[in-house]
């Protein structure tokens, strides 16, 4: 479904991401694990078009997306539910999901989301006129969540979304993470908590310094010593 | 106190002229953080080209009020991206200078074009009677300017708060990027708040041409600064700041004259301007919004 291959990303002068390639299959939950600063943002934001490699493809469905603005991608199917949530603070929850659906003409298609998403996130329906900088961070996440739905993507990009969140909550998220893949979204899950990501994850990656160290499936990664030592704790 | 009525409608009249001009700054503002010194300018052009719109085309206040409206729209959205585009990811400094030179451009490319001589508005082309209300006479100027500013107003409340592109105004003015990912196109965006913020102040240029009768290439700067004063006392960035802030300075300052200090009504609005930056500088709609991360 999405095919990177080579990229290489730069800051100013800073190579952020060194020759990245990744393969992700319809259906799937793929995870890229790594640690702080190691490149795990910045290829989400060049996947989303907010950033543009230098070099290299990035391949959607056999379409070509490296360097196309942000807009197009959407457009295409791909979705990112951003760090820090970055919800529209100072509008309300309705307001925000109806953002989401910025692209969309189709208002039958748009209210069939808004019930679906109220299904997955019941908070979110109980606090549609609130403002939503006055939200929880966890309800704040979902709305993040909800929002990027609304797009209908068929890949999901979720940038760590269990940061700053309390244990029960990450729990809840992530469940519903499953629930969104099984309704047929594939995602691209990218977090700090290895744990938690590699539960629920099909294959993963794993990002140092801008470059992909390791690769496999989920249980292959997280019964690799290498691995267990440096993102799951040592255990 | 007839007088003293009379002054306040008058501050009314004048203080919902620099509403009209105060929301295009707190608008641009909001949208790429950048002070658009060139926007009392695009108040004195509009109030040209409804002068000429009178005069020459021979057309009617209203026609000529859209007539401005619609060209200083595009005028905005021009001076958007031939100046300030080019600067988006620079120092903020450097697009400050360039807004103070773009407005010099005009008034001086104004009075290239032109002349320097100022032009009598003619102030038939609305036949209005003045009423009287408890023994004041309120001319129909006044209630023109005060309706017209009124409608355009809630015109665009209803813009900003219940369509796509006013939705997408204030998703960019709150979080460029994400708005991005929302698959927003934050330039055209941009123009659009550049747009609607140079029409409402043509608008205001036609209505301050109807009620003070005399304009002239540097007619701009004097009210495009108290309108940006309005904007700060309200609290730049928000829309309701900038028409209360508007109407409030433009009483406060009737209020001088009608107290008998009328050489002072100019210095009044930059002593507001120093005392809310001392003690508020937020404005007075402005607060600290916490947000949970």
């Amino acid at each position: 479904m999405l095919k990177i291959k080579d990229i290489n990303v730069y800051y100013g002068n800073i190579h952020a991401l060194k020759g990245v390639s990744l393969d992700i299959q319809a259906g799937e939950i793929v995870t890229l694990i790594g640690a702080n600063g190691a490149g795990k943002s910045t290829l989400l934001k060049t996947i989303s078009g907010l950033l543009k490699p230098k070099s290299g493809e990035i391949l959607f469905e056999g379409e070509h997306l490296a360097g196309k603005v942000p807009q197009t991608i959407v457009k295409r199917g791909i979705s990112q539910v951003p760090e820090g949530r970055r919800v529209f603070a100072n509008m309300s929850v309705e307001e925000n999901l109806e953002l989401g659906a910025y692209l969309r003409k189709d208002k039958s298609g748009i209210q069939e989301d808004f019930q679906k998403v109220y299904q997955l996130f019941p908070r979110l329906h109980e606090r549609l006129k609130q403002q939503s900088g006055t939200l929880s961070g966890g309800e704040q996440q979902m709305l993040a969540m909800g929002r990027a739905l609304m797009a209908r993507p068929r890949l999901l990009l979720l940038d760590e979304p269990s940061m700053g969140l309390a244990p029960l909550l990450v729990k809840t998220i992530f469940r519903i993470i499953e629930e969104i893949n099984q309704t047929g979204t594939t995602i691209l899950l990218v977090e700090q908590n290895a744990n938690m990501a590699l539960s629920i994850a099909d294959r993963a990656y794993v990002i140092e310094t801008g470059k992909i160290v390791a690769s496999g499936t989920a249980e292959e990664l997280g019964e690799s010593d290498q691995i267990r030592n440096a993102y799951l704790g040592g255990h | 106190m007839e007088q003293f009525i009379q002054q306040l409608v008058n501050g009314i009249s004048l203080g919902s002229i620099y509403a009209l001009i105060a929301l295009g700054y707190t608008m641009v503002y909001g949208i790429v953080k950048l002070i658009n010194f060139a926007h009392g300018d695009v108040f004195m052009v509009g109030a040209f080209i409804g002068f000429y719109s009178i005069t020459i085309l021979d057309l009617g206040f209203f026609p000529a009020l859209l007539i401005s409206m619609a060209a200083c729209a595009i005028f905005g959205v021009l001076i958007e991206r031939i100046a300030y585009k080019p600067l988006r990811n620079a120092t903020r400094i450097a697009a400050l200078i360039t807004a103070i030179g773009v407005s010099l451009f005009i008034e001086y490319g104004t009075i290239y074009l032109r002349g320097a001589q100022p032009e009598a508005y003619p102030n038939d082309a609305v036949p209005l009677k003045s009423i009287e209300l408890f023994g004041v006479k309120i001319s129909g100027q006044s209630i023109l300017i005060l309706a017209v500013s009124i409608i355009l107003m809630i015109v665009l409340q209803f813009i900003v708060h219940k369509t796509k592109i006013g939705k997408a105004m204030r998703a960019v003015s709150h979080d460029m990027d994400a708005a991005r990912l929302m698959g927003i196109n934050v330039n055209n965006t941009i123009s659009a708040t550049f747009a609607i913020g140079s029409a409402l102040a043509g608008a205001a240029g036609v209505i301050f041409g109807m009620y003070y009768t005399k304009i002239d290439p540097l007619m701009g700067i004097i009210p495009g600064l108290k309108a940006f004063v309005a904007a700060v006392l309200g609290g730049i960035g928000m829309i309701p700041g900038a028409m209360v802030g508007g109407l409030l300075l433009g009483v406060i300052e009737a209020l001088v004259s009608a107290v008998g200090g009328s050489l002072w009504r100019d210095a009044v609005a930059f002593v507001v301007l120093i005392l809310i930056l001392i003690f508020r500088p937020a404005g007075l709609f402005g607060k600290n919004v916490r947000e949970k991360v």
